[in-house]
C-alpha cells in the first residue's frame, strides 16, 4: 500500500479557457461530423423503402385492346391500379366538343389536344379532378350529367364529351395519360410517346 | 434460508441430471450407436470455382446467361422459379425488348381468372410476370429454385456437386451394408443427404445443350453454369450488397478511428 | 442522485431555461447521460456494452418498423412477403439482412453485458433491482426474439413455433389447453402468425420502457466498477459527458464495423439454411435447431432424457429450461460475499471460467444434433450450471478469503499505473496469489 499516502488527485476538469478549443478539440469535432454524415447516410435507404418498389414499377405500363369496343361505348381498365376510361367517341360526340369554344373552358383544351391523332379514342384517368372519386358514366346507364360526358357524385363534378370540366368544383380535366398506339387496335399506356 | 434452499433445489437438478447421465452412458455402452451408410458415405460439396464465391465475389453475366439457358431447356421442365420476375433478367446483361420477348415466348404460359365466366384462361408472360409455377404429377416433388442456394449448406457448390455426384453405388458401401442398396426409381448420388434420390441425372451427357456464346457444353461446364444461375436468382443483390458493403466499411473504419482518437484526446489526462 | 459533487444542469440561454422551467426534460437528460452524472473513471471496455445494447434495440426498432411496412402476417404470403423485401423493395435487402443481424448482435452484447454484472459482482447489494430489471430485459428479448424468428415463415420458423409452444403441454391437466390457446388453433397457422407478428411489434418498446426503469435504477448507487469498491469521493469519478460519452462513441465505431461486416459480408452465416424452405407442416426439417443464442438453453432442455420417480422428463426439461434463466433473479441472495469484484475473489474466480466455458460447451451441444455424445456433455454441462448456481455460489462465498481490496477507486488506478503496489496489479485481471 506504498502508494495509498501519496494519493495524486488529478486536476480533470481543467477545461481551457471559454472559447478557446483545446489543441485536438477537432477530433471530437470530427467524430460527431462523422456520426452526423453517417446518420444522414443511412436515412437514404430508410426513406427510399417507401418509393414504389420493382414489381409495382414494373406495372406501370398496361396494354389496352381496342378492337372490341365499339362507337359510343366505353370501358374501365386498371392503370398503376386506378381506373382508367377509354372510350370509342361517335361523331355527334366529337361535334359536341368541337363546337364549344375553347376560351370558355377553366381548363382550356381542344379534344385534338387531348387526344393522340385518332380523335374518337378518348383516354383519360377516371379519377375526377376535384377530390379522387371515380366519375359516372363509363357505364352504358349511369348518368353522364348535364354535358354528355362523365358524372362524379361525390361533389357534382360535371364533364363533357372529351372529359373536360364544365361545372362543379373540380378545377381541371381529367388527365390524360402518356400513350402511344403500338399498333392500329392496341395502346401501351404508361408509355411517353 | 435462500441459499439452503437452493441447495437442495440445485442438488436436485444435480440428481437428475446424474440419472438421466447414467442412463445415456448406460445406453451408449449397450447399445453404441451404428454405423450408418449415410454416415460413411455421404460427402459434403466439392468445391466449384464460381465468380460470386468469396467476400467480393461478383456474377460473371455470360456465365449467368449459360445458366438460364441450361435452366431453360433442363431444370424448368420440373422445377418452378417462383420469386424470379422475367423483368429480372435484365439485371443478368438482356435489354428490355429481349426480356419481352424471351417472356412472351416461354412455354408454359401465365394463367388468368375471369371472376365474370369463372374461366381460367391463358396469356403470354410479360415482363412483370414471375416465372410460372410448374405443376409435377410425377415421383417426388421437384423443389422450387429460387432459393436453392440459400437453402442448402454451402448452396452453390451443392447444386454443382449433386449435378455432378450421380453414379453407381461404390461396391464397398454394398457390401458393408447391404441394406443400402439404391431403392427402385431412385438415383444414387453421395451428395444427397440420404444418398438417394427421385430426380433422375438431368445433365447426363455433354452437348445436352447448345450454347449460342460457343462455350463447350461439358457436363461440368453445364453444372457450373445452372449453379451460378440459381446463386443469381436467390441472391440477385449480391453484387450491390458487396459494393455498398465496401464503402459501408471503410467509412466505418474512418470514424471508429476518429472516436478512438476523440476519446484519448479528451481522457488524455486522466488516469485510469 | 447520491453523489453531492454531481453538477448541476444551467440552462446556457434564454431559449433552454424557459423549456427546463416548463418541462425539464435537458435537464433529465443531462443528470442521466450528460456531465450530470458522476461515473467511476476506471471503468473498462466491458462497461461499453449497455449503451452497446441499447444502440442495437434502437436499431431493432427503426429497422423493424420499415420492414413492418412490407410484411404480411398471413401463412399463405409471409413467406413470399419476406422475398419480396429481399428482391423488389428499395435497399429491402438491407434492412431485412441488418435486422436479422441485428438481433444477432443485440444477444451477443447483452450477453457480454450480463457475464460483465457477473464477474464485477454487480448485481449484489445496493444494485440488486438493476438486475432484477436486467434479467427481466432478457426474458423479454428472448419471447420478442422468438416471436420473430417464427414471422419468415419458413421450416424452421414453423417448426419452432411448433416447439417452443409444445413446451407449455408439459404442463400437466392444462398443458395441451394452454398450448391451443397460445396457438389459436391445433398448430402454427395465421392466427399464431398475427399474434407473435402483433406481440413481436408490442414487446421492443416494453423493453424500452424496462430499460428506463434499469437506468433509473442504476442512477440511485451508481455505476460499479472493476474493483468492485464503493465511490469515496470526487477524485474517485468523471462526468460521464465528455468522458464516457466518448468512449461509447469509440465502442459504437467497432460495433457497427462488425455488425456491417455481418450485414454486407456475410448475412446468413448465423441463420439456418432450412429457414429459405417455406413452412411446411407435413415435414420436420433433419435437425431442428433454434437461433444461436437460445442454444444453452436449448442443450438443457434436451438434457433431460428420462423420467424421474412419478415426473416425466418432457416436464423436467421443460422445468429446468425456465429455471436456468429465473434462478438468475435469486442471484443476489445467492452470493453472500461482501466483496464484488472477481478480481479480489481467488476461488470463484475459477468457477465464473468454468461457467463460462460451460455455457459455451452447452451452447455447442444445443446446436449440434441430439447424438449420444452431444447428449452426455449436455447432461454434465447442465448438472454444472446448476451447481454453479444453486450449490457452489452460496458455498463458496461463505468460505473464500479475498484478497485485499484497494482503499479507493484512485488508489487502485494510481497503482496501476504507477505499478509502486504488486497487490493491485490484480486490477489488470492477472490471476494473482493472496498474500
Amino acid at each position: 500500500m506504498a502508494s495509498g499516502n501519496t494519493l495524486e488527485i488529478p486536476s480533470q476538469h481543467q477545461a481551457p479557457p471559454e472559447g478557446e478549443p483545446r489543441r485536438r478539440d477537432f477530433l471530437s469535432i470530427a467524430a460527431v461530423s462523422a456520426a452526423g454524415v453517417g446518420a444522414i447516410a443511412i436515412v437514404v435507404p430508410l426513406v427510399n423503402q417507401m418509393n414504389p418498389s420493382a414489381d409495382v414499377l414494373a406495372q406501370a405500363t398496361t396494354e389496352v385492346d381496342l378492337s372490341k369496343i365499339e362507337a359510343g361505348q366505353g370501358v374501365t381498365v386498371f392503370f398503376r391500379k386506378q381506373p382508367l376510361f377509354v372510350r370509342n367517341l361517335t361523331p355527334v360526340e366529337i361535334a359536341a366538343a368541337d363546337k364549344v369554344d375553347v376560351k370558355t373552358l377553366r381548363d382550356p383544351e381542344t379534344l385534338a389536344q387531348r387526344t393522340r391523332g385518332q380523335k374518337n379514342w378518348l383516354v383519360t384517368m377516371g379519377v375526377c379532378t376535384h377530390l379522387g372519386c371515380v366519375p359516372q358514366g363509363i357505364v352504358s346507364g349511369e348518368s353522364r350529367g348535364e354535358f354528355g360526358g362523365y358524372f362524379c357524385p361525390c361533389h357534382g363534378s360535371q364533364y363533357d364529351t372529351a372529359a373536360r370540366i364544365r361545372k362543379g368544383p373540380a378545377p381541371k380535366n381529367l388527365m390524360v395519360p402518356d400513350y402511344t398506339f403500338t399498333s392500329a387496335t392496341t395502346i401501351s399506356v404508361g408509355t411517353k410517346a | 434460508m435462500v441459499r439452503a434452499i437452493a441447495i437442495l433445489i440445485g442438488a436436485g437438478f444435480v440428481a437428475v441430471l446424474s440419472w438421466a447421465l447414467f442412463w445415456s452412458v448406460e445406453g451408449l455402452i449397450t447399445e453404441p450407436p451404428a454405423a450408418t451408410a449415410v454416415a460413411e458415405f455421404h460427402l459434403h460439396p466439392k468445391e466449384v470455382a464460381l465468380a460470386s464465391n468469396g467476400l467480393l465475389g461478383t456474377y460473371d453475366n455470360r456465365q449467368l446467361q449459360r445458366g438460364l439457358q441450361v435452366y431453360k431447356e433442363v431444370c424448368s421442365n420440373c422445377h418452378s422459379l417462383k420469386h424470379v420476375a422475367f423483368r429480372d433478367l435484365t439485371q443478368i446483361g438482356y435489354s428490355a425488348a429481349q426480356v419481352k420477348k424471351f417472356a412472351a415466348d416461354w412455354g408454359t404460359k401465365a394463367k388468368q381468372f375471369d371472376p365474370k365466366s369463372g374461366d381460367t384462361t391463358e396469356r403470354p408472360n410479360t415482363p412483370a410476370d414471375y416465372f410460372p409455377t410448374v405443376y409435377y404429377p410425377g415421383q417426388g416433388n421437384p423443389p422450387d429454385l429460387s432459393l436453392i442456394t440459400k437453402a442448402r449448406h454451402d448452396g452453390p457448390a451443392y447444386v454443382y456437386s449433386l449435378l455432378t455426384g450421380y453414379g453407381e453405388p461404390p461396391a464397398a458401401m454394398l457390401k458393408k451394408y447391404p441394406d443400402a442398396k439404391t431403392p427402385d426409381g431412385l438415383y444414387f448420388n453421395q451428395y444427397f443427404a440420404t444418398l438417394n434420390l427421385a430426380m433422375p441425372p438431368p445433365l447426363a451427357q455433354d452437348g445436352q445443350v447448345t450454347y449460342l456464346d460457343g462455350t463447350k457444353p461439358t457436363v461440368k461446364q453445364m453444372s457450373a453454369d445452372v449453379s451460378a444461375f440459381l446463386a443469381w436468382a436467390a441472391e440477385p443483390n449480391l453484387p450491390t450488397r458487396h459494393g455498398y458493403g465496401l464503402a459501408v466499411l471503410a467509412f466505418l473504419a474512418f470514424f471508429t478511428l476518429l472516436t478512438y482518437g476523440a476519446y484519448k484526446n479528451i481522457w488524455r489526462d486522466i488516469k485510469h | 442522485m447520491s453523489f453531492p459533487w454531481a453538477k448541476h444542469y444551467a440552462p446556457s440561454n434564454g431559449f433552454t431555461k424557459w423549456i427546463d422551467e416548463r418541462l425539464p426534460l435537458p435537464r433529465l437528460v443531462y443528470g442521466a447521460v450528460g456531465a450530470g452524472y458522476p461515473v467511476p473513471r476506471n471503468l473498462n471496455y466491458f462497461w461499453n456494452f449497455g449503451v452497446l445494447a441499447g444502440a442495437a434495440l434502437g436499431i431493432q426498432i427503426i429497422t423493424g418498423i420499415v420492414l413492418a411496412m412490407h410484411y404480411a402476417a398471413n401463412g399463405g404470403v409471409a413467406f413470399d412477403s419476406v422475398e419480396h423485401i429481399m428482391r423488389d423493395v428499395n435497399a429491402g435487402w438491407f434492412l431485412r439482412y441488418a435486422h436479422a443481424n441485428g438481433a444477432s448482435m443485440f444477444f451477443i452484447v447483452v450477453y457480454i453485458h450480463i457475464f460483465r454484472g457477473l464477474f464485477y459482482g454487480s448485481y449484489k447489494a445496493p444494485r440488486e433491482m438493476i438486475w432484477l430489471l436486467g434479467v427481466t430485459i432478457f426474458l423479454l428479448m428472448m419471447a420478442t426474439a422468438f416471436m420473430g424468428y417464427v414471422l419468415p415463415w419458413g421450416q424452421m420458423s414453423f417448426w419452432g413455433a411448433q416447439v417452443i409452444t409444445g413446451f407449455f403441454s408439459a404442463i400437466p391437466v392444462v398443458g395441451e389447453t394452454i398450448r391451443i390457446w397460445l396457438l389459436g388453433g391445433f398448430a402454427p397457422d395465421d392466427a399464431a402468425l398475427n399474434r407473435f407478428f402483433s406481440l413481436h411489434y408490442l414487446l421492443p418498446f416494453v423493453i424500452a420502457g424496462v430499460i428506463i426503469l434499469h437506468i433509473w435504477a442504476l442512477h440511485i448507487p451508481g455505476s460499479n466498477n472493476p474493483t468492485g469498491v464503493d465511490v469515496k469521493g470526487e477524485q474517485d469519478t468523471v462526468p460521464f459527458h465528455p468522458y464516457y460519452t466518448a468512449k461509447d462513441g469509440f465502442g459504437l465505431g467497432v460495433f457497427l464495423f462488425i455488425f456491417a461486416a455481418l450485414v454486407f459480408f456475410a448475412p446468413n452465416a448465423l441463420g439456418h439454411p432450412d429457414n429459405y424452405i417455406p413452412a411446411n407442416g407435413l415435414q420436420t426439417p433433419a435437425h431442428i435447431v433454434p437461433e444461436w443464442y437460445f442454444w444453452p438453453f436449448y442443450a438443457i432442455l434436451r438434457a433431460f432424457t428420462v423420467d424421474f420417480l412419478f415426473i416425466p422428463a418432457k416436464l423436467l426439461g421443460v422445468l429446468a429450461m425456465f429455471g436456468s434463466i429465473l434462478l438468475l433473479f435469486f442471484l443476489p441472495w445467492l452470493d453472500s460475499s461482501p466483496v464484488r469484484s472477481s478480481n479480489y475473489r481467488p476461488l470463484y474466480r475459477i468457477f465464473f471460467w468454468l461457467l463460462v466455458a460451460d455455457i459455451a460447451v452447452l451452447g455447442w451441444c444445443g446446436g449440434s444434433p441430439a447424438e449420444p455424445i452431444y447428449v452426455i456433455l449436455s447432461q454434465i454441462c447442465a448438472a454444472y450450471y446448476f451447481a454453479h448456481f444453486l450449490i457452489i455460489l452460496p458455498i463458496v462465498s461463505r468460505m473464500e478469503r479475498p484478497q485485499p481490496l484497494p482503499n479507493s477507486i484512485t488508489e487502485a488506478v494510481l497503482a496501476k499505473k504507477g505499478g509502486t503496489s504488486p497487490a493491485h496489479t490484480a486490477l489488470s485481471g492477472s490471476p494473482v496469489p493472496a498474500e
